[in-house]
């Protein structure tokens, strides 16, 4: 027998019962479709995180005080905050080239919240942030139209602006019409200078919503002179972050005399090591889809071995003429096998066809990115379901004496 | 007794089941069948004809016994060399025609060709030639639901014919026919038998025995009576 008559044989046993073969091929096809499917959502996912991540810039390091250092025995005084709180002279150390040959630029930030208005209009921008010029390129944070506010700015606390997106669009209609016009933010009027690029959001909140001020301004007109809420910090070169970790560490420890027997009070976030933590969020989370799609990818097995079973046991007296004509075992276990491999295999061809035709269109707001890889591996695995799920029945049937199979009713 | 018959049974027993339940259904047969006889088996209900037609097509094993087959002894071939044996040198024809259902009567004469390995083009002449044989190249493409009973019963017998077997082996050819299919059957085995082929007909009506050579009576797993006819 040729593989032809075999395949001939195969497919005039599935189309002699098409609903039942059709419907088995749907449950393949589902499974194989949802591994592929669920595969592209986790990888859309996660490259749209990496991307916006990416955009912030992976050579940046912020810098914050978590407040009093820990190990201390109970009843033993702690230190004052005041003793770990950041200040400016910690940024003009920072930026010294001789004591941190590794950070490029330094900016300090402090932040408020407040509702500014223009006129009639009023907006509450949710971070008002003060800093210095260098926070904007370290950030990865472009001026979209108009300019950035200057050193002289900040040296003079003169009341200048730079808008976030959402800012200037909330107050002035486009972020054209914002440049040299008055915000009122509090009691104090700002000369907008800027509006930022658009950014895309990394969270909950708005990264548009945001105004920046020179920090000496902040300070004067509504933080007052505490402590910095962050200092950010750009290293060199993107290999070089560890290095700048390292030397901001040391730098910050010195300066505020962290006893060696206190956890570091300094908590330095590394923009890589978000990436980092992300990515891994990200592939968990693939994972996760990806059983979730395998499981449905078992349930169509067991379909094509329940379907092949009854198959097998509706058509026994069937086996039984082909053997009393010469069928050997292997001509049966053959025609079987290829019958439950085409169920799995046809289903897992409607699966990918149907598995690209989703992943075009966005999916719980994710653009699912298709992996090549698990579109051969959701083919090799349907196949192989084939083969192993149908393999029991087939067995069964290859395996009745001649007699014993015509006997049967 | 002869040596080169090419059916030759010895002490074949068949027993089903075991213990206080079993059925012995064969009781010790011994049976030879020159090439070329034809061959009425006769007997009671339950008298073990089937059984014994069973063994001789290599369908069944014996309990105990020997059989040889053209020679051969079955009982040392392979499950692969019986297969053979039963396509290359035997033709069934059962009573309830066992044609495979939704295959069209010249896919059915067909697949013991298949299976003995012939060309496409080869096996469609063949079947062909052997539909026209039994009167029904009309009919080639209809299904067994799509033919009369006399009809299906000429369609097994085109495809036990189909690989030129030595030996007919028919288990009550004739009980689902009328008269007239039964007389249009008969024909068939005459003139397979006038070009040589050994015919066992298992049968309950006289005037198909009739047709035959020799006639065997079977008894409660036992041959009573074994005589040449015509
Ligand atoms: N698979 C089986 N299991 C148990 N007993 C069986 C089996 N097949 C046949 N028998 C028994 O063996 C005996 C002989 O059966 P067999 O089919 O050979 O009879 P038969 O002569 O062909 O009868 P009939 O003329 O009615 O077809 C019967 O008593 C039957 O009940
Ligand atoms: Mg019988």
């Amino acid at each position: 027998m040729t593989p032809r008559d075999l395949f001939g044989a195969a497919l005039r046993g599935l189309s002699a019962n098409k609903l039942r073969s059709l419907l088995t091929v749907l449950g393949v096809s589902i499974g194989v479709g949802a591994v592929i499917v669920l595969v592209a959502v986790g990888n859309g996912s996660g490259k749209a995180v990496q991307t916006r991540l990416e955009a912030m810039g992976t050579n940046l390091l912020t810098v914050s005080t978590t407040g009093g250092g820990g190990g201390f025995a109970r009843g033993q005084a702690g230190p004052s905050s005041q003793q770990y709180a950041l200040t400016l002279d910690d940024v003009s150390a920072l930026s010294d080239r001789r004591l941190a040959p590794d950070v490029a630029s330094v900016a300090p930030v402090m932040t408020s919240s407040g509702t500014a208005t223009n006129g009639d209009t009023s907006y509450t921008i949710n971070q008002v942030i003060g800093t210095t010029p260098a926070y904007l390129p370290a950030t990865n944070t472009p001026v979209g139209t108009g300019q950035s506010f200057t050193q002289e700015d900040v040296d003079g606390a003169e009341r200048v602006i730079v808008l976030g997106q959402t800012t200037a669009t909330e107050l002035f209609g486009r972020a054209q019409a914002a440049i040299g016009q008055t915000v009122k933010l509090g009691a104090v009027d700002f000369v907008v200078r800027g509006v930022l690029a658009s950014k895309d959001s990394t969270g909950f909140n708005d990264p548009n919503a945001t105004a920046i001020v020179p920090i000496s301004t902040l300070r004067a007109t509504q933080a007052g002179y505490g402590a910095l809420s962050q200092i950010v910090v750009q290293a060199s070169d993107k290999d070089r972050v560890d290095l700048a970790q390292a030397e901001v560490t040391q730098l910050l420890t010195a300066r505020h005399q962290v006893p060696a027997t206190t956890t570091s009070p300094f908590r330095i976030t590394n923009s890589a090591q978000i990436l980092q933590t992300s990515q891994d969020t990200a592939a968990t989370f693939t994972a996760l889809l990806a059983t979730v799609a395998a499981i449905s990818l078992v349930v169509g097995g067991i379909g094509v071995t329940n379907i092949m079973l009854v198959t097998v046991t509706e058509r026994t007296r069937e086996i039984g003429i082909r053997k009393a004509l010469g069928a050997r075992r292997r001509t049966i276990l053959g025609q079987f096998l290829i019958e439950a491999t085409l169920l799995s295999l046809i289903g897992g061809a409607v699966g990918v066809g149907a598995a690209l035709i989703v992943t075009q269109f966005q999916l719980a707001g994710v653009t699912p990115v298709l992996v090549p890889s698990s579109i051969a591996l959701a083919l090799g695995v349907s196949a192989a379901v084939g083969l192993f799920f149908g393999s029991m029945p087939a067995h069964r049937a290859a395996g009745l004496r001649p007699i014993d199979a015509l006997r049967h009713e | 007794m002869s040596n080169d018959a090419l059916i030759d049974i010895r002490g074949v027993t068949k027993t089903y089941g075991a213990g206080e339940t079993a059925v012995h259904a064969l009781r010790g047969v011994s049976l030879q069948v020159e090439a070329g006889e034809y061959v009425a088996v006769m007997g009671s209900s339950g008298s073990g004809k089937s059984t014994l037609m069973n063994i001789l097509g290599c369908l069944d094993v014996p309990t105990r016994g020997e059989y040889f087959l053209d020679g051969s002894d079955v009982a040392r071939l392979s499950e692969d060399q019986q297969a053979l044996v039963r396509g290359r040198k035997i033709g069934f024809i059962f009573q309830s025609f066992n044609l495979i259902p939704r295959t069209s009567a010249l896919a059915n004469v067909e697949l013991p060709l298949t299976y003995a390995h012939l060309r496409r083009t080869e096996r469609r002449a063949r079947a062909n030639r052997a539909l026209e044989l039994v009167g029904l190249a009309d009919r080639a493409g209809h299904r067994p639901n799509q033919l009369s009973g006399g009809q299906q019963q000429r369609v097994a017998i085109a495809r036990a014919l189909a690989t030129g077997p030595r030996i007919l082996l028919a288990d009550e050819p004739t009980g689902n026919l009328d008269a007239h299919s039964t007389d249009e059957v008969l024909g068939m085995f005459d003139e397979l038998n006038a070009e040589g082929r050994t015919v066992v007909v298992i049968t309950h009506e006289n005037d198909v025995a009739a047709r035959a050579r020799r006639l065997i009576q079977v008894s409660d797993g036992q041959i009573v009576r074994d005589e040449v006819t015509r």
